[in-house]
C-alpha cells in the first residue's frame, strides 16, 4: 500500500528546513525530499553567515519585510535551537561626498522598512568600533549579526525530524504528476513519494521543480559568491562585518567575522548559468584579497584557510533586473502547492518568517489542528571548546570521551565525534560531521584529525573504508585497504 | 596543581631526546606529555628506512629509530603521560592539559616546546577549482597508508617535491597505486637528492620542475588536475596546460612548525622559520620556555632534532640554576640565507648554527661576519634549500658588541 504524505517538502536547505519545523507545529504527516546527503550543501551552508538588518532591499518587498522580522528573530530562535548567533552589527563604511548621499538613501529605506538601531558616524567613531578599518564616516547597524550557517539549519532540521518529519537524503525530483484526486505523485531518485502538498524549496533548483508543478515562466539566474576563510587568529581584529557602500543590487565585497572567530572576505558576484560547479578560480580568489584590503588591510596569505564558493538563485525579470521573493499558491495550476522561486540572500535571515508565511498561504486554504506534542526546544552538541575548566571536568567526568581530542585546532573531543556520527538525520559523511562539530575546519583542515574521524564512521555506521563519503554519493573517500589483515 | 622542573610538552623525537638527555644530566622532576596513546610521535607512520645514520650510525625505519628512545625512557623509568593533550600554556608556565581522567595542571620550572609541525595544506595555498574527495596532505596519505591500512589513490599526481611527497610516490607505487608524476613549483626540487634518486628515478616516476597545478576538478571524487609551467617569478604561463586524469591529488607544499600553543604563551616567533625566536640556549622570548626540534624551524633529519633537542639539558639546567647569560648579539640572514637558528647568542660559547640557504648554490661560501670580521667560512660545492647546514661558531672569534650576519657569497 502507498504512504500518502500531508506535505512533502522539496529541497532541505535552510528554508526548507524551516518549513519542515514549521509543519511539524500541526498534525500533519510531513517529509522533506533533499538531493544531496545533508541539509547544507548548497547556498545554505555557502554564505556569508550574516544576519542582515534589513534596510537594503525596496521598501514594501517580502525580503524587507521578512528579513526585518527574521533578524528580530534570530535571538530567541537560536536559544530555542540552541545554534550560534552574534549580535555584533555591521558598518557600511564611505570616503566620498556620493558614498554620503548613498548611504543616507540607504538609511532613509532602512528606516521606511522599519529596521531599527541604524546611525551615520563619523570616523572618530567608526575607529572607535572597528579600530582596524579604512574609511571617513559609516553607517552602522547595531542589530545586523552573524550566524553559524551550518549550526541554524542542521539546528531546524533535527528539530523538524525530533517532532516527527521525516528525511529522505539522495533522492532528486525528476518528475511531479498530479492524479484524478489531487494527489501529488513524486518520482525522486526512481522513487515514489505521495503527497496532499508540495512545497518546492528547492532552491537553486526552484525554476525546474516550478516547471514540473506546471508553473511556467520563471527566469532564474546564478549569482557566483567566491569566499576566503582566514585564521581564527584574524578574528581579534575584526569586532563586526564591515562592508563597502552598497550599489543598487549587490552588497560589495567585505569581511565579516564568524561565530566562530575566523574571517570571511567576500564575496564577488559573477552570474553564472551552471548551478553545481563549486570552483574558485586564481584570478577571484586574487581579487577579492586585493579588493576588500582597501577596506581591511590586514588580509595576509598566511592566514588563508581554506576558500569556498556558493551559488544564489535570483529571480530575474526579462530585462535582468533581479526581483523580490516568490513564494506563491498558483490554484488554477498547481492547487496546494507552495511555489519559491529566487529564495536568496536574505534567505538565511529571514527563514523561519518565509516558513511562517508558507504556513499562512496554506492555512488559508485548509485547516491544520495544532500538534500537541510539538516541542520546538533543541540541544546541539555540546562543545569541549566553549567550556570553561570546571566544565570541563565535569564533562569528562560523565563521558570520558570528553577528555580525548580528536581535533586540535578545533579543540573537538571524540565524545562530540561520536554524537554528531549519531546525529538525528542519520548524516554519516565526513563533511557532515565536520559541519556539526567544526572538526576538520579549522588551520591544519583535517590533517590531523580526519583519519581518526573516518576510523569512527566506519565503526559507529559498520561501513568498509571505501563506503565512507567525503560529501555527496560518489565521493569516496577511500580505496578500501592497503593489505588485507591477517585473521 | 603539582610542580615539576621540566615539562616536555610531545613526545615525539625531539620531547624524547630531550627527556632522556635530562634524565642523564641529573634531572628527575621530568615529565613528557604525548596525546597519543603511543610515543614517538610523526615517526610513527615514517615506516620507510634512512633515520639514524647521523645520530646511530647505521639507517633505521622512523619507528625503530623513535623505539631507540623510548626503550631508554622506559628503562629509565622517565615519566610521561600518553593520551593527554596540552591545551594551555601560560607566561608563568602553568600547563593545563585534558586527558580521560580530567583536566591536569602543573607548575613547571621549565617547559620544552616539542609539538612538531603541520602540513600547508590546499587551502593555505589556495589552489583553485573544484573541491572533491581525494586532496590529501603528503602526512595524512601516509597516515591513512602506515597507520590506519588505507588506500588512499589508484591514480595519483603529487604537487610538491618536499621529501614526504617523494616517499610517498614511492609508498603508493609499492602499493599497486600509479603516481604520474610529481610537480614542483621551484626550479629546484625541495626535497633531498638522495628522495629524488630512491623516491623517484629508481620508480621512473618524472619530476616537473617550475610547474603548479593551477585547476583541481570533479564534485564528487577528484577527476583530474589542470598543471602548467611556471615562468621565473612563478606564475603559470598561459598556453602551457595540461590535464591530467587522475583520482588523487597528494600535496608535499611545506611544513608549518605547530606554534599555537606557543602563541598563546606569549613566545614571540620568527617570521621566517614561523618557529620561536630562540636563543643560542634555545630558550624562547618566554623565560624558562625552550623550544627544539621541528616546532621551532623544519629539520631535514630527525637525527638533527634529536641532536638539538639533547642539548636542552645544559639549558634546563642552566636555567634552573640561573646562571644562563643574557644574549645580546643578534644573529641575521643576510643575502641568500632563508633563515638562522638561534637568532641571538650570549658571545660566551662556542654556538652551533642551522641555517637554509633561500636558494641553490654552487661553489659558494656561507659567511657570518661580525663588526666586518668573517667569523666562520662554510665553502660548499652545493648548497640546496632542502638541506639544513650546520656552521660552528667558536667563541673565542666573538665579539661583545655588534650583530652577526650569515651571507651566501
Amino acid at each position: 500500500m502507498k504512504e500518502l504524505f500531508d506535505c512533502l517538502v522539496i529541497g532541505g536547505g535552510v528554508v526548507g528546513s524551516a518549513i519542515a519545523r514549521e509543519l511539524a507545529r500541526y498534525r500533519l504527516k510531513s517529509a522533506v525530499l533533499e538531493k544531496n546527503l545533508d541539509v547544507c550543501y548548497e547556498t545554505s551552508g555557502r554564505n556569508s553567515g550574516v544576519v542582515h538588518g534589513g534596510f537594503a532591499y525596496d521598501t514594501g518587498s517580502l525580503k524587507a519585510r521578512l528579513c526585518v522580522e527574521g533578524n528580530r528573530g534570530m535571538q530567541e530562535l537560536s536559544e530555542e535551537l540552541d545554534f550560534r548567533f552574534v549580535r555584533c552589527g555591521k558598518v557600511l563604511v564611505g570616503n566620498t561626498p556620493e558614498d554620503m548621499e548613498s548611504l543616507k538613501r540607504t538609511m532613509q529605506q532602512g528606516e521606511r522598512n522599519g529596521v531599527e538601531g541604524l546611525e551615520l558616524i563619523d570616523e572618530q567613531k567608526l575607529h572607535e568600533l572597528v579600530p582596524t578599518v579604512n574609511g571617513r564616516f559609516a553607517m552602522w547597524s547595531k542589530n545586523s549579526g552573524i550566524v553559524d550557517p551550518f549550526g541554524c539549519t542542521i539546528a531546524l532540521a533535527e528539530n523538524a525530524a525530533m517532532n516527527g518529519v521525516r528525511y529522505f537524503f539522495g533522492r532528486e525530483v525528476t518528475e511531479i504528476v498530479r492524479d484524478g484526486d489531487g494527489v501529488y505523485c513524486v518520482t525522486a531518485s526512481g522513487e515514489q513519494f505521495y503527497t496532499r502538498w508540495i512545497i518546492n524549496s528547492a532552491g537553486l533548483s526552484c525554476r525546474e521543480i516550478s516547471e514540473m508543478l506546471g508553473i511556467h515562466g520563471y527566469r532564474v539566474i546564478g549569482s557566483k559568491d567566491h569566499y576566503i576563510i582566514l585564521d581564527q587568529r584574524t578574528g581579534a581584529l575584526l569586532p563586526m562585518s564591515v562592508y563597502p557602500v552598497p550599489s543598487n543590487t549587490y552588497m560589495g565585497i567585505h569581511v565579516t567575522p564568524t561565530t566562530d572567530g575566523n574571517v570571511i572576505v567576500g564575496p564577488d558576484a559573477e552570474e553564472t548559468s551552471c548551478f553545481e560547479r563549486y570552483d574558485v578560480p586564481q584570478k577571484n580568489i586574487d581579487f577579492l584579497a586585493e579588493d576588500a584590503s582597501r577596506l581591511w588591510p590586514h588580509i595576509e596569505r598566511k592566514d588563508y584557510i581554506r576558500n569556498y564558493c556558493g551559488i544564489l538563485p535570483k529571480w530575474v525579470d526579462e530585462n535582468g533586473v533581479i526581483q523580490d521573493f516568490k513564494i506563491e499558491i498558483r490554484d488554477e495550476l498547481a492547487p496546494r502547492a507552495v511555489n519559491l522561486v529566487g529564495i536568496e540572500s536574505p534567505g538565511l535571515t529571514a527563514a523561519v518568517p518565509i516558513a511562517r508565511y508558507v504556513l499562512q498561504l496554506m492555512q488559508e486554504r485548509e485547516h491544520f489542528s495544532l500538534n500537541p506534542e510539538f516541542n520546538g526546544r533543541r540541544r546541539g552538541i555540546r562543545r569541549f571548546a566553549d567550556m570553561s575548566d570546571e566544565e570541563r571536568e565535569e564533562a569528562i567526568r560523565k563521558d570520558p570521551d570528553y577528555g580525548e581530542l580528536i581535533c586540535r585546532c578545533e579543540k573537538v573531543s571524540k565524545a562530540e565525534i561520536l554524537e554528531a556520527i549519531r546525529n538525528p538525520l542519520g548524516v554519516e559523511t565526513m563533511v557532515g560531521i565536520k559541519y556539526r562539530t567544526r572538526a576538520m575546519m579549522g588551520r591544519c583542515q583535517g590533517g590531523y584529525c580526519q583519519m581518526r574521524i573516518e576510523q569512527l564512521i566506519e565503526q559507529e555506521k559498520k561501513r568498509r573504508a571505501e563506503e565512507v563519503l567525503y560529501n555527496r554519493a560518489g565521493a569516496q573517500l577511500l580505496f578500501g585497504r592497503v593489505r588485507e589483515e591477517q585473521a | 596543581m603539582r610542580e615539576v622542573d621540566v615539562l616536555i610538552v610531545g613526545g615525539g623525537p625531539a620531547g624524547l631526546a630531550a627527556a632522556v638527555a635530562l634524565w642523564k644530566r641529573g634531572v628527575r622532576n621530568i615529565l613528557v606529555l604525548e596525546r597519543e596513546k603511543q610515543l614517538g610521535g610523526i615517526l610513527r607512520q615514517c615506516i620507510h628506512d634512512g633515520f639514524g645514520l647521523t645520530r646511530f650510525g647505521e639507517t633505521l625505519s622512523g619507528p625503530e629509530y623513535a623505539q631507540r628512545f623510548i626503550d631508554e625512557l622506559q628503562k629509565l623509568n622517565i615519566p610521561c603521560i600518553t593520551d593527554c593533550a596540552v591545551i594551555r600554556i601560560t607566561a608563568e608556565k602553568e600547563v593545563t592539559a585534558v586527558s580521560k581522567n580530567g583536566l591536569l595542571r602543573w607548575r613547571a620550572r621549565t617547559v620544552i616546546l616539542t609539538m612538531g609541525c603541520r602540513e600547508r595544506t590546499r587551502g593555505a595555498l589556495a589552489i583553485p577549482g573544484e573541491r572533491p574527495a581525494g586532496v590529501f596532505t603528503a602526512g595524512v596519505a601516509q597516515a591513512y597508508m602506515n597507520l590506519y591500512n588505507r588506500m588512499p589513490a589508484k591514480e595519483a599526481v603529487i604537487l610538491g617535491s618536499g621529501d614526504i611527497g617523494m616517499i610517498m610516490a614511492r609508498r603508493l607505487t609499492l602499493e599497486g597505486a600509479r603516481v604520474q608524476a610529481v610537480f614542483e613549483l621551484q626550479p629546484y626540487a625541495s626535497g633531498l637528492p638522495r628522495n629524488v634518486e630512491q623516491c623517484l628515478n629508481d620508480y621512473g616516476i618524472p619530476l616537473y620542475l617550475s610547474h603548479t597545478v593551477v585547476e583541481i576538478h570533479g564534485n564528487r571524487r577528484l577527476t583530474a588536475v589542470t598543471v602548467a609551467e611556471v615562468d621565473d617569478r612563478l606564475r603559470p604561463i598561459p598556453g602551457t596546460e595540461r590535464d591530467y586524469s587522475c583520482d588523487t591529488l597528494i600535496l608535499s607544499v611545506g611544513l608549518i612548525p605547530e606554534n599555537e600553543l606557543s602563541l598563546d604563551a606569549g613566545v614571540q616567533l620568527d617570521p621566517r622559520t614561523r618557529g620561536a625566536v630562540v636563543d643560542e640556549y634555545l630558550q624562547t622570548t618566554v623565560p624558562g620556555i625552550f623550544a627544539a626540534g621541528n616546532v621551532l624551524h623544519v629539520h631535514d633529519l630527525v637525527d638533527f632534532v634529536s641532536l638539538e633537542a639533547e642539548t636542552l639539558a645544559e639549558s634546563c639546567v642552566g636555567c634552573m640554576e640561573g646562571r644562563l647569560p643574557v644574549c645580546p648579539l643578534e644573529i641575521r640572514a643576510g643575502s641568500g640565507i632563508n633563515h638562522t637558528v638561534p637568532m641571538r647568542v650570549s658571545g660566551e660559547k662556542d654556538v652551533c648554527l642551522s641555517l637554509r640557504v633561500s636558494r641553490p648554490a654552487g661553489d659558494c661560501r656561507i659567511v657570518v661576519r661580525q663588526n666586518g670580521r668573517e667569523l666562520a667560512v662554510k665553502k660548499m660545492k652545493r648548497a640546496l634549500p632542502a638541506e639544513m647546514i650546520r656552521m660552528q661558531i667558536p667563541a673565542e672569534r666573538l665579539q661583545r658588541s655588534g650583530a652577526l650576519e650569515v651571507v651566501l657569497e
